[in-house]
């Protein structure tokens, strides 16, 4: 039997993701996914969901949803206060759930991305072998209101983990591993040092298909002839400024890569909000 | 011919491979071709293989913990180019309009570049393009081979929305742009086609190395292309070379 949440009330950032799209980069389709993909994996464990189960990511702002059937789901990611019919319910464990029951994610206190995961996962369409939402390549590009999200109704007890707790918990790290990106080493030794031993802080200026800091480093590079990047990759602009590409990002660019971000950095840096800080950790060692 | 490559380790779980820095018909060739035999050999693990104008990126999905080993085996398959692959590539047929309706700076492109419009439409149809890569947007190729004389730089200000289909120019490049989106380029027609879509597989007809020629269509015969692509009934003309 399928059930319906249905969505009363969200904004742009709200949307449905999974693991992302794998093998379509050679068109030019962008791998998307959760912008942070530990928080959404720890959603389908405490679930016994498959790891690429869909889940909902939300950010910023408010996002009520309700049931219409019984299932159960975990909330990871973001520290926000979240309410069940106006009870108070934890973050990182499961939440039993019934017919007509309304959910109320507000107050954002730390992180950026959250997650609503769901038993058995969202069963949106999967379009190019994933539910990532993503404009011009699934119908829907975010959550909006009176959107009937589907799942598969249900109550199960096989479960292998009872809850998560607070080591695993948000870890909110002060400097970040990076790799050497392929033009690190057009970057002279000054560079270099700045980029190494400076504090960062993440502009305003984010979204999931990038980050850009606000500290900018001069330089007078010739532009590249375009190649590939992935989420990760830090590019610098001929204006200097430092551009951290996340999940929705291009798959082709012109500008020289100086750093890859480490997959769990990757993680970390999408959970930093405006105006946070952070040092890269430039490291040859995989 | 071979040529000196570089190898980088790119991430937890991709390789670079690095030609000359030149955009060049023969490192193009020798990337396609490298790109073919590694993914004919099917070797572990690998999920994709990305290319750039000279640079190749292999995409596993598992941590190399073995770097070394990998590039010493992808140095061997370089070398011996055991396969004799099919190295046919396809030259496309691409209906364009070039009429003022459609393209919203044609004529002030055409001002600013001291031509008349069916001197823009020769020196665009005249030439063959060669498709470098597919990037920026889902299906948006990068084609090389514009003619010096259509060189113009991209706007200063970007306008908000290009449509789907419009045939723009932007310093020395052209292309088309395979849905709505920001841009920064000249339109100065616009394509019937579509050159993505994700109910088909696979989603883009179009590979690096493939050709392309634009032919000039007028507003009846767009209209005409416009409802058969619609329809999915529009066969895309294209010769093996």
């Amino acid at each position: 039997m399928i059930g319906k949440v249905k969505v009363l009330q969200t904004n742009f950032y709200a949307t449905i993701q999974d693991q992302g799209r794998f093998g379509y980069a050679k068109f030019g389709v962008p791998k998307s996914g959760a912008m942070d993909q530990f928080s959404f994996i720890m959603a389908n464990l405490l679930l016994n969901n498959d790891e690429n189960a869909a889940c909902i990511e939300f950010a910023f702002q408010d996002l009520v949803l309700e049931f219409s059937d019984t299932t159960m789901i975990a909330l990871t990611g973001a520290s926000i206060d979240a309410f069940l019919n106006n009870d108070g319910v934890q973050m990182y464990r499961r939440i039993n759930v019934t017919k007509g029951d309304v959910l109320k994610i507000k107050n954002y206190k730390k992180g950026v991305y959250g997650y609503v995961g769901i038993l058995k996962g969202f069963l949106n369409p999967t379009v190019l072998k994933s539910r990532s939402y993503y404009k011009s390549i699934t119908t829907n590009f975010c959550l909006k209101k009176n959107d009937e999200l589907s799942y598969a109704v249900g109550e199960y007890t096989d479960f292998q983990f009872s809850n998560i707790t607070r080591p695993l918990l948000f870890d909110d790290r002060e400097t970040l591993k990076a790799y050497p990106g392929p033009e690190f080493s057009l970057l002279s030794e000054k560079q270099q040092s700045v980029v190494s031993d400076s504090n960062f802080t993440i502009s305003r200026n984010i979204n999931r298909m990038a980050i850009v800091l606000e500290e900018q480093l001069v330089n007078d590079f010739a532009s590249m002839l375009t190649g590939p990047v992935l989420p990760g990759t830090v590019q610098l602009t001929p204006s200097g400024s430092l551009i951290v590409l996340m999940r929705d990002c291009q798959t082709t660019g012109g500008y020289p890569r100086i750093l890859q971000l480490s997959e769990a950095s990757i993680n970390y840096i999408a959970q930093k909000q405006v105006g946070g800080t952070f040092r890269f950790r430039v490291s040859n060692t995989f | 011919m071979k040529f000196t490559l570089q190898y980088k380790r790119y991430s937890e779980k991709a390789i670079l491979i690095e030609w000359p820095s030149e955009i060049n018909k023969n490192i193009l060739k020798d990337l396609l071709s490298y790109k073919k035999q590694i993914e004919y050999k099917s070797i572990e693990s690998v999920v994709e293989v990305i290319t750039g104008y000279n640079s190749l990126l292999i995409c596993y999905d598992i941590t190399i913990d073995d770097f070394y080993e990998k590039v010493e085996a992808l140095k061997l398959l370089y070398a011996s180019n055991f396969l004799k692959l099919d190295t046919n590539t396809k030259l496309w047929e691409i209906p364009v309009c070039y009429s003022l309706d459609l393209a919203p700076d044609l004529k002030e492109y055409a001002a600013t570049k001291s031509l008349t419009i069916d001197e823009v439409i020769t020196l665009h149809t005249t030439l063959v393009y060669t498709v470098y890569c597919i990037g920026f947007l889902p299906g948006f190729l990068y084609l090389g081979g514009l003619d010096e004389n259509l060189f113009l730089p991209r706007k200063k200000t970007p306008s908000l929305k290009v449509k789907k289909g419009s045939v723009a120019v932007g310093g020395n490049q052209t292309g088309i742009y395979p849905e709505d989106s920001p841009g920064g380029w000249h339109v100065i027609g616009k394509c019937p086609l579509g050159f993505f879509n994700v109910y088909t597989e696979p989603p883009c007809v179009f590979e690096p190395g493939d050709t392309i020629r634009f032919t000039s269509v007028d507003v009846a015969e767009y209209n005409d292309i416009r409802s058969q692509v619609y329809e999915n009934k529009y066969l895309l003309k294209s010769t093996s070379i």
